[in-house]
């Protein structure tokens, strides 16, 4: 089943499951409905990390070493532990300042260096050579593998065949374009592929499932278990050591090294930065690859000591190499299916890295290498091309085409002495020499592009020294002795035991010396002289990243420019329609033009703000550093000084302070305001009242004070009056002071009504005997008037919730004005009751003069009482009305009149029912008393 | 924003036990040829540490906070 065919059909189907995925990707991406806007995807794009290393390597370091496989996935762990800090500030740093690259990251901090660019770059790929040498390794030594099932026989030393023979040529020939067809296939101004990332993360799933696959198929299908195979192996001497920490002698040493290394590759390899860094598209996704990822190492590593023990036993004395067990040994048990899923699965792993690797790798070459010279070189050709964004794209097909032959290179001639992992680690120890740089980068303002190019020169030819020289020198490239005497035979210079150093293993050795030189160049350089404007600016952006100042704003930029010239140099690099695009989707955020104005022959002239925007939009496709110098190339710039680009950036930071601290202030000011407004209005109205009710009062007293004035001097001036008149008089001395007594009470009444002082008792009450109540209490004087009075209360009516003394108060003063008005002997009254959809309606009607329609309103102010005061003796107050309107309302109710003059008045209220009043409407105070009078 | 900070103290706390967990010396106390759960002690206490420190990642950052 397994012949060529077969495996290659699988192959290729593979490959277009994943071509599919991506194009998937792609298009949902455009249609602005991305998928790998998810957490989980995101984690799981970030399982790049396990290539064909974990998948065939982690056994064969097992088969060796034990649980010394264990540490390239523990660093890691404790990395992400960290990530919410250090990847979350990675993460916006690189979203502000639009970098595409670990290499633009360094070379933007450090005042957007094409040096230090160009450098990081060249460390990146002469460091990653091996790690893609190592996959094309596993590749083709799967399929050679598979090609001669079911015997297993070991692949020999591609050496040895000419390189049109070689599969592993083609393989990687097939990778480039693979990769080329992925990554370049249109120019974003972000860098960012979200076809890639889903491919990707389906590619993780695919290695898992297939890790764990053969994992079970070991542990519970030819042995019975974690516990038969670690049995089976305790009763083997020869494997005892693999179950102890201190294997190879170097003990806890190496451990520690591989953690701190992996650690940093973590972070820094290429690909982990683009699918972490580069292609998040949401920062809140790390709370969950935070601890997923980590969870998806322990995972794919459970299995990894039980293969690598049943390997060791199934095939002892066989020469069968230990990191070929995940295949090899479904492959004795005649398991096609499975033997051809691992295939699947180390092919997963190996496209993973190498089609995100050089996209990543790539995008640095052309950005950080290529521009630049084309920059210097060929000025002149640059400039006079009116679109150089397939010059871009082919540079970068260019750069992928010559990594992957470049990795198969170093295969050829060096990768078969080495393991797998020892190739990795070599990878991971260069990548190491970006932690000081980086790290220092985003937390310390002192380093200066000085510092960061000693300190990652000095690191990277100590890692050269020791790490990369001495691997040439046991693949034969390098004259042995080397090693062994040291350069020009200087013992001290041995590149494994440099100075003398030893007891450390190669990798320990290496991450030793070169951190000491890397971390003590770049930390003495940088202080050797004060960081420089471009570089206080930039270091400004990056380290305050996660606070107030970081977070863009600033206008660092001062100069002419005009819209046109920016516009069609984006356009060079963008394509003009995209170009065009991104100008008018600015100026509609801007809420204008983006232009300051026009210059002297009527063309736009560019704010700084568009210049920025410009420049950002330029760095995402052709590196910060180079977007830097074609910006300038087209605008007259004013250098600023660093005192002027710190006062702005200090500026720009208190501005958002104090714009903050207004804000608070701002809001506590207006709800202080409308309190005090509250309590103004509340004071006027009070006011307002009072000086109502003196002037009223003082001019309603005067009059019963006028008459008991006049009667009294009456009876004092004239002993000799008539009892009869004396009498008459009294009693009119009498009922004056009685109304002052009545009018004083009413007028406080009032008063205490108004201010909202006054005292209620509400309850539910029956309508109906309040009514038969108050009837009764006026009886006497409608029996002096020799009036009649009709009720018509029906029973059993809904209780309402009002002040019983009150109401008797307002049914009073309607029964007594209505009384009032009668004509003596003729009067006739009548009360009425009325059930309404909500509440009840008394009436009170009389057979009076009426009152004229225009008076209707007037009754009811205060101190006005109507009819003709020429004829008719005022004999109220002119507040029972009021007062009454006043009480019905506070229960929710109203009063009115209605009348036809000549033929009586009706003076109408409504209740609401208890039940729909709510009783908070009605506020029983403490301590109540009964009203005034 | 005490939110974000306590995830993150809770996160460099992680980190800090992840890194006692992991290293000598504590690594050593189990590095010994005896067994549990019918694997080799260190093994099957790596992958103890590892699962502890991962759950308390998961912890730190999607427990909602009271």
């Amino acid at each position: 089943m397994l012949e060529a065919p077969v495996v290659i059909a699988a192959s290729l189907l593979y490959l277009g499951l994943l071509f599919a995925a991506a194009w998937w990707g792609d298009r949902r991406a455009d249609q602005g409905r991305s998928i790998i806007a998810n957490p989980t995807i995101y984690a799981l794009s970030m399982a790049v990390y396990c290539t064909t290393w974990t998948f065939y390597g982690s056994v064969g370091r097992a088969a060796v070493s034990g649980i010394g496989f264990l540490p390239v996935y523990l660093g890691p762990t404790l990395v992400m532990s960290l990530g919410w800090i250090v990847l979350l500030k990675m993460i916006r740093i690189v979203k502000a300042n639009r970098i595409t690259s670990i290499a633009d990251f360094i070379s933007s901090r450090y005042g957007k260096s094409h040096g230090l660019g160009g450098l990081v770059t060249i460390i990146a790929v002469v460091g990653i050579i091996p790690y893609i040498a190592l996959q094309l390794k596993a590749v083709s030594s799967t399929v050679s593998l598979l090609l001669s099932y079911p015997e297993i026989v070991m692949p020999h030393r591609s050496a040895t065949i000419p390189v049109v023979a070689d599969l592993s040529f083609y393989i990687a020939l097939i990778l480039a374009a693979f990769t080329i067809v992925f990554g370049t296939r249109h120019l974003d101004a972000t860098e960012r592929h979200e076809g890639m990332v889903a491919a990707i993360a389906l590619e993780s799933g695919v290695k898992l499932v297939a890790f764990l696959a053969v994992g079970i198929f070991v542990t519970y299908g030819i042995y019975d278990g974690f516990g038969d195979i670690f049995d089976h192996a305790a009763a083997q001497p020869q494997l005892q050591h693999l179950m102890t920490a201190t294997p190879s002698g170097t003990g806890y040493s190496s451990w520690f090294s591989l953690i701190i290394l992996s650690g940093l590759a973590v972070l820094f390899l290429p690909r982990q930065f683009q699918v972490a860094v580069v292609e998040n598209v949401n920062e809140a996704h790390l709370k969950r690859a935070v601890w997923l990822f980590p969870l998806y190492l322990l995972l794919i590593n459970i299995f990894v000591l039980p293969i690598a023990l049943g390997g060791l036993m199934h095939f002892a004395g066989q020469g069968v190499d230990a990191d070929t067990f995940v295949l090899t040994l479904p492959m004795s048990q005649r398991q096609e299916g499975l033997v051809l899923l691992v295939f699947v699965g180390g092919l997963s792993a190996a496209t993973g890295m190498v089609i995100v690797e050089t996209i990543a790798l790539s995008t640095m070459v052309c950005n950080d290498l290529v521009m630049p010279m084309l920059l210097r070189h060929k000025r002149a050709a640059l400039d006079e091309s009116k679109d150089v964004s397939g010059l871009l794209l082919n540079i970068r097909r260019g750069a992928i085409v010559a990594i992957l032959l470049l990795g198969y290179l170093y295969f050829r001639l060096a990768g078969e002495a080495y393991a797998l992992v020892a190739i990795g680690l070599i990878s991971f120890s260069a990548v190491a020499q970006f932690a000081p740089a980086l790290i220092g980068g985003m937390y310390w303002r002192g380093g200066t592009r000085g510092g960061a190019l000693a300190g990652l020169s000095a690191g990277f030819a100590v890692w050269g020294y020791t790490l990369l020289l001495p691997s040439f020198a046991k693949s034969g490239w390098l004259p042995g002795d080397f090693l062994t005497q040291g350069l020009f035979g200087v013992e001290l210079l041995r590149p494994q035991q440099l100075f003398g150093l030893t007891g450390l293993d190669g990798i320990s050795h290496c991450l030793f010396w070169s951190f000491l030189a890397n971390i003590g160049a770049y930390v003495g350089v940088s202080l050797v002289r004060p960081p420089m404007v471009a570089e206080a600016t930039q270091a400004t952006l990056f380290v305050d990243a996660l606070s107030e100042s970081g977070q863009g704003g600033a206008v660092l930029w001062r100069g002419r420019a005009q819209v046109n010239d920016l516009q069609e140099l984006v356009g060079r690099f963008l394509g003009p329609a995209r170009a065009q695009t991104a100008f008018a989707a600015f100026a509609r955020r801007q809420g204008g033009s983006g232009s300051s104005g026009s210059s002297g022959d009527g063309r736009p002239e560019a704010d700084a703000k568009l210049v920025q925007f410009a420049e950002s939009l330029l760095a995402g496709a052709i590196g910060s550093a180079s977007a830097r110098v074609m910006v300038a190339s087209v605008a007259k710039e004013e250098p600023l000084s660093i005192e002027e680009v710190m006062h702005i950036l200090d500026e720009a930071s208190q501005l958002r302070t104090y714009s903050r601290e207004l804000e608070r202030k701002s809001r506590e000011l207006t709800a202080a305001t409308l309190e005090l407004q509250a309590a103004n209005e509340r004071l006027q109205e009070l006011d307002r009242v009072k000086d109502d009710i003196m002037s009223s009062v003082t001019h309603e007293l005067r009059t019963p004070l006028t008459s008991i004035r006049a009667f009294s001097e009456l009876l004092r001036d004239d002993p000799k009056m008539h009892l009869a008149d004396r009498e008459r008089f009294l009693g009119l001395i009498v009922g004056e002071t009685e109304r002052l007594t009545r009018l004083i009470n009413q007028t406080l009444d009032l008063a205490k009504i108004e201010s909202g002082r006054a005292d209620w008792n509400g309850c539910e009450l029956d309508l109906k005997e309040v009514i038969e109540q108050s009837i009764a209490a006026i009886s006497q004087l409608v029996r002096e008037k020799e009036a009649h009075v009709e009720v018509d209360l029906p029973d059993n009516l809904p209780l309402i919730l009002a002040d019983r003394d009150r109401l008797i108060q307002v049914m009073l003063n309607l029964l007594s004005n209505a009384v009032k008005f009668l004509k003596p002997g003729s009067g006739r009254i009548r009360v009425t009751l009325a059930l309404l959809a909500d509440g009840l309606e008394v009436g009170v009607a009389d057979n009076g003069p009426g009152i004229r329609p225009e008076d209707q309103q007037l009754v009811f102010e205060k101190f006005r009482q109507v009819g003709d005061t020429m004829t008719a003796k005022p004999s109220g107050t002119g507040l029972g009305l009021p007062i009454s309107r006043r009480i019905v309302e506070h229960f929710g109710g109203r009063l009115w009149v209605e009348s036809v003059a000549g033929e009586g008045a009706t003076f109408r209220f409504t209740l609401p029912f208890a039940v729909v009043q709510q009783p908070a409407a009605v506020v029983p105070e403490a301590g109540t008393g009964g009203s005034l009078s | 924003m005490h939110r974000r900070i306590l995830a993150g103290d809770r996160l460099i706390a992680a980190f800090l036990t992840g890194c006692a967990l992991f290293n000598y010396p504590l690594l050593s106390l189990f590095d010994r040829p005896t067994e549990v759960f019918d694997m080799p002690v260190l093994y099957a206490y790596i992958f103890a540490a590892w699962a502890l420190v991962i759950a308390l990642m998961a912890w730190a950052v999607e427990r909602p906070f009271k």
